[in-house]
């Protein structure tokens, strides 16, 4: 038992962990933080198209016509209710298939879609369905009279939105919306899948070559932990600047 | 037990029935709107439409499989969120009331595990854990060894860990939101404090915990084809196996989708069915 344990610390001091972790080419380092530095692109990416799928979802189910409602209601359950990974596979194919079938029929050449910005569009449409609901519930928490008085005072729907609604919201859409933030960088660990070079699947590649997994797992483990300590911190500030002006403790 | 009794009973019972299947019918009527029929119909024919021009002579091949990768999911689930649930409740009970050198180490279980990529964590203990284990012969002699080669033990544990982490959260809010007026009357009645828990402040936490448990599970069922990429043969393996074998795309992942929807379905039916016999009107 002993022996074992002294051969793997052995193992481990030999391979040391700043020469894995160094920045420059014998080192991993470097591309650990490519890999981060994409993943936060794409969970950047992503959470914007979501905010505008769902402001524009939220709408809709609010105030659009019945089939509009239906349609958004469906695609709300069904993105909630088949894991990520799937929707990823369908829309990555169905989505470059669909674009190359269409520049075809145009007369155009194929093209090979870039895998960050197929990643941003396939995560950004899962967020949206979540940041739908999300926004829903705000704007259905808002004081009823705010509205009526945004309308009383003969605002069209545009200007009620952009002074009012989404203002008025915010404080009410900002925790559910910091926990999409949350979920969005770890969601990003999930194109590794796909292939593409985001922090956990360098992560692999580096560990896979080395044959430490143990150093690199720890590694990006801590970067993706930082990553949500610091937006916690981040989020503190922006829910405190969002409810200035609420009576303290009103919910 | 007088017949009389058990007569009037039925009548009742025959009451009850009778207004809840008007209450099923004036549902409906609202539910299908003329709108509503027009979509059903689109819905069909693209089904139809699915059926008869896309590819299905796979499935015959892979049908055994595929239900063998719906059991294991299915067992999968189960039990990580029945092991994870039962680490839950400690974890959150002990950030709630516990001393600081168990609450601390509890907090940060939490966050680290909400804090990274579960897909880390199921790399992490397989590649990672799994590569050291072989270094130690005492490991290898050890009776577990037999289990510890294969990967499902990796996959049961690390999202038993994430759901006991996430749940463990949920489960901590529960308990704090627990009246402290129902514990105190408790003790006031000379509850042990074991009793105290086990009669009022978990069956309360969990009433509350209950609509939250049921999105988290639906949450796990989402997360158990990660286990696919630790070589275990779920559903979702099955489908990218058939892809792979028959380069036939949306066909298998359009159907991988159904099943995970109606597996969600039947959960969060379940689940409203079990708020549904709780007690309203606590606290």
């Amino acid at each position: 038992m002993g022996n074992g344990l002294i051969e793997a610390l052995i193992h481990l001091a030999q391979a040391s962990v700043f020469d894995l972790l160094a920045l420059s080419p014998p080192g991993w380092g470097g591309n650990l933080l490519r890999g981060l530095t994409n993943s936060v692109l794409i969970a950047v990416g992503a959470y914007g198209i979501g905010i505008a799928i769902g402001i524009g979802g939220a709408f809709g189910k609010l105030y659009g016509g019945p089939v509009l409602r239906d349609l958004l209601e469906l695609y709300t359950t069904i993105v909630r209710a088949v894991p990520e990974l799937v929707l990823i596979l369908l829309l990555y194919f169905a989505g470059t298939d669909l674009i190359n079938r269409l520049l075809e029929a145009l007369g155009y050449q194929r093209i090979d879609i870039n895998g960050l910005v197929a990643g941003i569009c396939v995560l950004g449409i899962v967020q949206g369905a979540y940041s739908t609901e999300v926004i829903r519930g705000a704007i259905l928490s808002i004081p009823q009279g705010q509205i009526e008085a945004a309308r009383a005072f003969g605002m069209s729907p545009a200007l009620m939105l952009r002074r009012i609604t989404l203002p008025a919201m915010l404080p009410f859409a900002i925790p559910g919306m910091a926990n999409l933030w949350l979920i969005a960088t770890k969601d990003t660990a999930l194109l590794a899948i796909v292939g593409f070079n985001e922090l956990t699947q360098e992560t692999r590649t580096a560990a896979s070559t080395t044959k430490a997994y143990f150093t690199f797992f720890l590694a990006a483990g801590a970067l993706y932990l930082l990553i949500t300590l610091f937006s916690n911190v981040i989020i503190a500030r922006i829910e405190k600047w969002a409810r200035r002006g609420m009576p303290a403790g009103a919910h | 037990m007088g017949a009389a009794r058990h007569a009037g009973w039925g009548a009742l019972m025959s009451d009850q029935a009778a207004s809840r299947l008007v209450d099923a019918g004036a549902r409906a009527s609202l539910w299908l709107q003329p709108h509503r029929i027009g979509l059903i119909v689109v819905g069909i024919v693209l089904v139809v439409c699915a059926a008869m021009f896309m590819r299905w002579d796979w499935l015959p091949d892979y049908y055994g499989l595929a239900l063998q990768g719906i059991w294991r999911t299915l067992w999968i689930l189960v039990v990580t969120c029945a092991l994870g649930f039962l680490l839950a409740v400690p974890i959150g009970l002990v950030q709630v009331t516990g001393p600081r050198w168990l609450s601390w180490p509890a907090y940060w279980f939490c966050t680290v595990v909400r804090g990274t990529p579960l897909l880390l964590q199921l790399w992490f203990l397989y590649y990672g854990l799994g590569s050291l284990f072989p270094q130690f012969p005492w490991v290898r002699e050890s009776f577990l060894w037999p289990y510890l080669r294969q990967a499902w033990p990796y996959a049961v544990l690390s999202l038993t860990i994430s759901y006991a982490a996430y749940e463990g959260e949920v489960m901590r809010g529960a308990f704090a939101g627990v009246a402290r007026g129902q514990l105190e009357a408790a003790r006031a009645f000379g509850m042990s404090r074991w009793k105290v828990f086990r009669r009022i402040w978990l069956p309360q936490a969990t009433y509350r915990a209950l609509p939250t448990l049921a999105g988290e599970t639906v949450l796990q069922l989402k997360a158990t084809p990660l286990v696919a990429t630790i070589t275990v043969v779920d559903i979702y393996a099955v489908a990218s196996r058939v892809r792979q074998s028959t380069f036939i795309v949306y066909e298998p992942l359009l159907l991988l989708a159904v099943v995970y929807l109606c597996i969600t379905g039947i959960l969060v039916y379940a689940f409203r069915k079990l708020e549904a016999r709780i007690p309203t009107r606590l606290g």
